[in-house]
C-alpha cells in the first residue's frame, strides 16, 4: 500500500511529455510514502521499446500492455488493461494524465474499481499519511482541497502543471497480456483525423499566441502565425470564443470555460478583452502578456506585461524583435 | 427513439464565486443558476436527433435540490418532453452522483443517454462515463458531432490536435462538447408548453459520498502586472523583460 501506479501515454510509439509529468509526480508521492513507482504504458506492438525511458523519470518498474488495436486510444481495452494493473499492485494511488484519453479513462477506472476520483489536479501531497489533492473548481475561481476515501486513490493530473524531474530508477520493463477481452470491446475508433497543424495542441504547448475579436477577421491570422513561427515549434495558436463562434478559428483552439484549459509558460493575448470565461482557461499560465488598444480591458488585470496599442502595429514589431533575438542565439 | 439527457444546475458562468464562512461551501446569496452550458449542447443534440428521426421522446433528468426544478423547466421549454427531478444532495463525489442517476436510468429503456462533457461548477468531467460503466453501456466522450447509422451512434470525438471518428452500438452513453449547433432559445410557445409537461419528483438513491472536501480557497493572486508601454515602441522593452526577467524567451 505504499506503491504508486502512474499511467503513461504514448502516441505513434513515442512517450508523450505528460508521461514524464505523471511519473515524476508519482515519484514524489512514492518517496514520501517509502514506496515504488510502477508505470503502465498501453500501446501497439513495439511500445516496449520506448517504455524503458520512464526509468529516467523515476519509475522502478514499467508494465507494458501491447495490442494491435492500441495504436489509438481504445476506451474499453485501455480500461481493461488499467483495471488489471491497478488490481495487481495494491496501490496507494493511481495517477492518470488529464488528457483527452485520460479524462475518458479515469472515470471508467473509478467505476470499475469502485473508488472515488479527483480530476484535473494542480497539486498533490501527502499530509499526515493522507493524500490531499488540490483541484480548481468554478473554472479556477476557487480551489478545492479534497481527500479520497478508498484505495487506490485515483487522481488525474492537469497537463503542463507538474514539472518532469529526472530521478533515474531501474525502469525494469515487463510485458503483460492483462487478460484483454477484445470480444467485449464495443466502442470502435474508425479513424483519427489529425488537424493539418504540425504545431502542438493548445493544451500542450509551452507558448500560446491567442487571438480575439480585436483582430477583425480570419484573414488577419497570418500575423499571429508569423509571431508563432518566430517563437518556434514550442508555440501554438489559441483563440477566444468570440472568434470561434464567428467561424474564424476552429473550436479546438478555443481557450476558456467552454474550451480548453491551458497552463503554458507564456500566454500572449492579442485583441482579447479578458472576459471571465476566457480567463478561466488561461489564468494558470506562468506568464501572461496582453496586447490590447483599450487600457481598461480586463485582460490587463491578469497580465504580467501589457502593451496598450494597436495589434496591427505591435504584433509585427514583436515578431521582428523575436526573430532578431533568435537569429542572434 | 428514447433519449435521456442528464442536466445539472450550476451558477452562471459570469458569477462571482464567494466562499462561505464555513470555508467548504459557496455562498449562494445573489447567485443566479443556469443549466450547465455543455448540458445545453447535449440537449440540443438530443432534440436534433429526435427531429431528424421524426419521432421519439427526449427526457431531462437532474439530481439535486428542489430548486433544480427550474433548470428542468428550462429544458422542457427548449423542447424536452418530460423531466425527472431526483431530490438529493450533490457533493464532489461524481461516483455517488453517478449511482443516483444510474439507479433511475437502469431499465428505463433509453436508447441514448446524453451528458454534458463536464458540469461547470466542480469541473469534474467524470459522471457520464461512470454512469455508462455502472449500467454496462458503451460510452463515447467529448463528442462535438453525432449521428445515428443503423442502430449505431457515430461520433466525432475531440482529441489533442484533431478528432476521432468513433462508433458504438445502441443503447449507448455520449458526453457532449460544443459543436456546430448553438443551443436553441426557448420560444414563448415553448415556455408556455413547458408548464403543462410532466415533471416528476422523487427521492434520489445517491451513493455514499467518499470525497472529503477539506476546504476551498481563492486562487493565488497574480502579482500585479504592469503596462510596459504604448504602441510598437514598447516592444523592445517587452522582449527584454520576457527574456531577462520572466525568462520565457
Ligand atoms: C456560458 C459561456 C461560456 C463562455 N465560454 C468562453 C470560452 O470558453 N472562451 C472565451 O474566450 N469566451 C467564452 N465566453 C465568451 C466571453 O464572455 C466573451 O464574450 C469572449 O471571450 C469575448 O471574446 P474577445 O475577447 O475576442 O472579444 P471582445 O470582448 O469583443 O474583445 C475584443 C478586444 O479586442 C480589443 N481590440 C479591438 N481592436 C483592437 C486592435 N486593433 N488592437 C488591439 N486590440 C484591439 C478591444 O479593446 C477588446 O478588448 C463564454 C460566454 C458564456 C456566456
Ligand atoms: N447532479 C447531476 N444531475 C444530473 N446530471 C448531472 C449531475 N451532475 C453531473 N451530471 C451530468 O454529468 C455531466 C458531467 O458532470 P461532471 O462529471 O460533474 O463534470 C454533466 O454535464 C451532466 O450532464
Amino acid at each position: 500500500m505504499k506503491n504508486v501506479l502512474a499511467i503513461a501515454e504514448q502516441r505513434d510509439g513515442a512517450l508523450r511529455r505528460v508521461s514524464q509529468e505523471v511519473v515524476s509526480a508519482a515519484r514524489d508521492l512514492a518517496d514520501a510514502l517509502g514506496g515504488e513507482v510502477h508505470a503502465l504504458v498501453m500501446g501497439p506492438p513495439g511500445t516496449t521499446g520506448a517504455a524503458g525511458e520512464l526509468g529516467r523519470w523515476g519509475a522502478d518498474r514499467v508494465r507494458v500492455v501491447e495490442h494491435e488495436a492500441f495504436t489509438q486510444y481504445n476506451p474499453d481495452g485501455f480500461a481493461q488493461a488499467a483495471v488489471a494493473a491497478a488490481r495487481d499492485g495494491d496501490y496507494f494511488a493511481v495517477l492518470v494524465p488529464a488528457t483527452a484519453a485520460g479524462k475518458d479513462l479515469a472515470p471508467r477506472l473509478a467505476a470499475r474499481l469502485d473508488v472515488p476520483l479527483a480530476t484535473d489536479a494542480t497539486a498533490i501531497a501527502i499530509e499526515g499519511g493522507e493524500l490531499v489533492v488540490t483541484r480548481p473548481v468554478y473554472a479556477g475561481k476557487a480551489f478545492a482541497r479534497v481527500a479520497l476515501e478508498g484505495a487506490p486513490r485515483l487522481v488525474s493530473l492537469r497537463p503542463n502543471v507538474f514539472r518532469p524531474q529526472e530521478r533515474p530508477r531501474a525502469g525494469t520493463v515487463e510485458r503483460h497480456d492483462a487478460g484483454l477481452r477484445p470480444e467485449e470491446w464495443r466502442v470502435r475508433v474508425r479513424e483519427v483525423v489529425a488537424a493539418a497543424a504540425e504545431r502542438p495542441d493548445v493544451t500542450e504547448a509551452e507558448v500560446v499566441v491567442s487571438g480575439g475579436r480585436g483582430l477583425r477577421g480570419p484573414e488577419n491570422w497570418g500575423m499571429l502565425e508569423a509571431l508563432c513561427e518566430a517563437i518556434g515549434p514550442r508555440c501554438t495558436l489559441g483563440a477566444s470564443r468570440a472568434v470561434v463562434d464567428a467561424g474564424w478559428r476552429p473550436h479546438a483552439e478555443q481557450v476558456g470555460q467552454t474550451g480548453k484549459t491551458v497552463s503554458p509558460q507564456l500566454y500572449i493575448a492579442v485583441g482579447i478583452s479578458g472576459a471571465i470565461q476566457h480567463l478561466a482557461g488561461m489564468r494558470t499560465a506562468s506568464v501572461i502578456v496582453a496586447i490590447n488598444k483599450d487600457p481598461d480591458a480586463p485582460i490587463f488585470k491578469v497580465a504580467d506585461y501589457g502593451i496598450v496599442g494597436d495589434a496591427f502595429e505591435v504584433v509585427p514589431r514583436l515578431t521582428d524583435e523575436i526573430r532578431k533575438l533568435r537569429s542572434g542565439e | 427513439m428514447k433519449i435521456t439527457v442528464c442536466i445539472k444546475r450550476v451558477p452562471e458562468t459570469e458569477a462571482r464565486i464567494r466562499i462561505a464562512g464555513d470555508g467548504t461551501s459557496i455562498d449562494p446569496a445573489g447567485l443566479k443558476f443556469i443549466v450547465s452550458p455543455y448540458d445545453e449542447y447535449a440537449l440540443e443534440a438530443a432534440l436534433r436527433l429526435k427531429e431528424a428521426a421524426g419521432q421519439g421522446e427526449v427526457a431531462a433528468i437532474t439530481l439535486g435540490e428542489s430548486a433544480a426544478a427550474e433548470q428542468l423547466r428550462a429544458a422542457l421549454a427548449m423542447g424536452a418532453d418530460r423531466a425527472v427531478l431526483l431530490k438529493g444532495a450533490v457533493g464532489m463525489d461524481g461516483l455517488a452522483t453517478a449511482r443516483g442517476l444510474a439507479a433511475e436510468l437502469q431499465g428505463s429503456g433509453a436508447d441514448l443517454i446524453l451528458f454534458g462533457m463536464k458540469a461547470v461548477d466542480d469541473d469534474q468531467q467524470q459522471v457520464g462515463p461512470m454512469v455508462a460503466e455502472l449500467l454496462g453501456l458503451p460510452c463515447v466522450t467529448a463528442v462535438a458531432e453525432l449521428e445515428l447509422q443503423d442502430g449505431r451512434i457515430v461520433c466525432h470525438r475531440e482529441i489533442e490536435g484533431g478528432f476521432e471518428v468513433v462508433e458504438a452500438p445502441l443503447p449507448a452513453v455520449v458526453t457532449v462538447t460544443k459543436g456546430k449547433h448553438e443551443p436553441r432559445y426557448p420560444s414563448l410557445k415553448g415556455i408556455m408548453a413547458a408548464k403543462k409537461k410532466p415533471l416528476e419528483e422523487k427521492e434520489a438513491q445517491v451513493g455514499q459520498e467518499r470525497v472529503r472536501l477539506l476546504g476551498l480557497s481563492y486562487p493565488p493572486e497574480r502579482p500585479p502586472g504592469r503596462i510596459v508601454g504604448e504602441g510598437p515602441d514598447a516592444v523592445p522593452e517587452l522582449v527584454r523583460l520576457l527574456r531577462e526577467e520572466a525568462k520565457v524567451l
